[in-house]
């Protein structure tokens, strides 16, 4: 089909919008990146646009140096591997009995989960109770209390309720009970949804703060996860700036960079392969919730 | 007659009995799979709802919520301290504040962006635009925070330095009140309105495509099709969305505005999931702290019915 001039200018006003859209999303990492790469002179005497200036990796092997960094991305990793391991269990054991159609209780067993939805105990009641159960300045707070989001497990449901019965049921008349079918039928065909869920539980864990904010005090620190540790040190250097600079002129803001950087590569790689399937996965979240 | 009323019962017993055993011997496993989440859901989400008890009694580390001694004024001592506290009342304002303005300037942006995705005549570019444009909802409020403060940096910042050579003087974007919670919502537009778009192209996908060509043939151009076409078969989406929306008008995330809050604008950042933090957990007065967020769910619920009946009532779906 041919497109008319006006058709053309529409189309190009249109990928004009996208470029902006792409730029106003890139321009804030771009940004951050060359200023981890320039050196901190540079950086104080407002050399530094969108290239660096007096290229140096001097940010980076101060970052990896630092036994506090190395350790809380190492830890907040681990932390982010088993959380997501446990979360993913604990969603396909919520999800899977319930589209048995013939459950018996199911509506009960329903409303339970799904009142949880619109309904919370609110941050004290949660801090108590997390108190109460020892959990505080417990490494297992960052994994346990919130391993399973309704949300996800819907989507989880509304996955498995897209595999055909007959499947389940001509391995139930060859004598299979419902944990051999799940093993061994739904999980293996549910990859897709598995990959979405586990990137949005990782992305939860090695995003969160506030959960290791309220419940690991500052005696425990090793237990903070990467960002509330970035929080911290970028907070207690924002009141002291002048004496910092004074030291070390800049240094502080490319280290900080750098340390931004860390963070944020891990997820960058991982996200835009998983492209397809979240957006279905939203999707089908959308429908069914 | 007695026999007669009694015979089917009896032989009616037995077999229901059976029929619970075999269910049971054939089933019993996904009851024992459930039963994992289901102690998950009653201890961290049903269990704490008895600690809402502490909103209406004084506080005491060494007895149970239900021991403790009831609060004054018939329990209510300290809703009314809460309203007559000035962060409080701050906090409330802020709330109301932040989450309108998200809602006016961020709830259509979405919509316009899917509106112009779906526009893009290029398959490939429409897909790298896509990739980019959800790439902030991965990123954590505080690497946000942190992106913000390098880039608005008022002396060596790389927007101020373009604003100062283009003559245009420094603009405190996170040192001033008016300009912090100008740059708090745009803020939340970047981190959001890419994910955002996903329900609406789904939403667009379904649209008929019979309806696009009919309007081709009766000489509609572009705007003419978003109008008639585009966004009336948006509508249900958006009426469900805009209900949730409503129904978070008090509702407060704490990472966002936590994260990208400072000690200069207190005055317009301090919302109520974070002076319950302070108020609760860093100052421990705990009975005041879960009065606060037990008036704010009590309001959100009250707000998430009330949308949901104004949009039955306006003929649409709804949410329930």
């Amino acid at each position: 089909m041919i497109k008319s001039r006006s058709q053309r200018i529409g189309d190009g006003v249109v990928v004009f919008f996208c470029l902006l859209l792409i730029l106003i999303c890139l321009l804030p990492l771009v940004n951050i990146l060359v200023r981890s790469l320039s050196s901190p002179e540079a950086l104080i005497k407002n050399k530094v646009w969108l290239w660096p200036v007096g290229l140096n990796l001097t940010a980076y092997t101060a970052v990896l140096s630092d036994s506090r960094y190395t350790w809380s991305l190492l830890w907040t990793a681990m932390m982010t591997v088993l959380g997501t391991v446990i979360s993913l269990i604990m969603t396909s054991l919520c999800a899977y009995p319930l589209i048995y159609p013939n459950l018996k209780g199911k509506r009960v067993i329903n409303a339970f989960i799904i009142l949880t939805m619109y309904f919370s105990a609110g941050t004290i009641p949660t801090y108590l109770l997390i108190k109460d159960l020892g959990l505080l300045n417990n490494p297992l707070v960052l994994v346990l209390p919130y391993c399973l989001s309704v949300f996800n497990m819907i989507i989880m449901r509304s996955f498995f309720y897209g595999i055909p019965d007959s499947l389940r049921e001509s391995a139930e008349i060859d004598g299979a009970g419902p944990i051999r079918v799940l093993v061994g039928i739904y999980l293996p065909l549910s990859t897709p949804v598995i990959a979405t869920l586990a990137l949005f539980y990782a992305v939860g864990r090695w995003n969160g703060y506030s959960d290791a904010l309220m419940f690991i005090s500052s005696k425990f620190r090793q237990y903070w996860p990467i960002q509330l540790l970035l929080y911290q040190i970028m907070n207690s250097s924002q009141g002291i700036d002048a004496t910092q600079m004074e030291s070390a002129p800049g240094l502080a803001d490319t280290i900080k960079a750098a340390t931004v950087m860390f963070a944020t590569i891990p997820i960058l790689c991982v996200y835009p392969w998983l492209q397809k399937y979240f957006i279905s996965g939203v999707t089908l979240g959308a429908e069914k919730g | 007659m007695n026999t007669a009323v009694r015979a089917p019962v009896v032989r009616a017993k037995p077999k229901a009995a059976k029929g619970i055993t075999t269910y049971l011997r054939r089933y019993w496993t996904l009851y024992l799979l459930l039963a994992l989440p289901l102690a998950y859901f009653a201890i961290f989400k049903y269990t704490p709802i008895a600690n809402i008890l502490i909103a209406f009694k004084q506080y005491n580390m060494t007895k149970s919520v239900w021991r403790m001694q009831w609060a004054k004024n018939n329990g209510w001592e300290f809703f009314i301290k809460a309203f007559s506290n000035r962060d409080f009342l701050y906090a409330l304002r802020n709330t109301i504040m932040l989450n309108m303005l998200d809602l006016v300037v961020g709830f259509p942006a979405p919509i316009l962006l899917a509106l112009l995705l779906n526009e893009l005549p290029f398959k490939n570019f429409k897909r790298v635009t896509q990739t980019v444009a959800y790439m902030p909802h991965f990123l954590s409020w505080i690497i946000i925070s942190q992106l913000a403060l390098q880039l608005f940096a008022p002396t060596n910042g790389l927007v101020n330095m373009a604003l100062r050579n283009l003559g245009f003087g420094t603009i405190p974007f996170l040192n001033d009140s008016a300009h912090w919670v100008w740059t708090y919502v745009f803020l939340g537009i970047w981190q959001s309105v890419g994910w955002n778009t996903i329900i609406y192209l789904a939403a667009i996908t379904g649209i008929n495509p019979e309806l696009y060509e009919a309007a081709s043939v009766d000489g509609a151009g572009r705007f003419r099709k978003i109008f008639h076409v585009t966004l009336p078969g948006l509508k249900p989406t958006i009426v469900v969305l805009l209900i949730l929306s409503l129904g978070r008008i008090l509702g407060s995330d704490f990472d966002r505005p936590y994260a990208l809050t400072n000690k200069i604008v207190n005055d317009v950042s301090n919302v109520i999931s974070t002076f319950v933090y302070t108020s609760g957990i860093k100052s421990m007065q705990f009975s005041l702290a879960t009065a606060v967020g037990l008036f704010q769910s009590v309001i959100c619920v009250i707000f998430l019915l009330g949308a949901n009946t104004i949009a039955e009532r306006l003929g649409e779906r709804g949410l329930m």
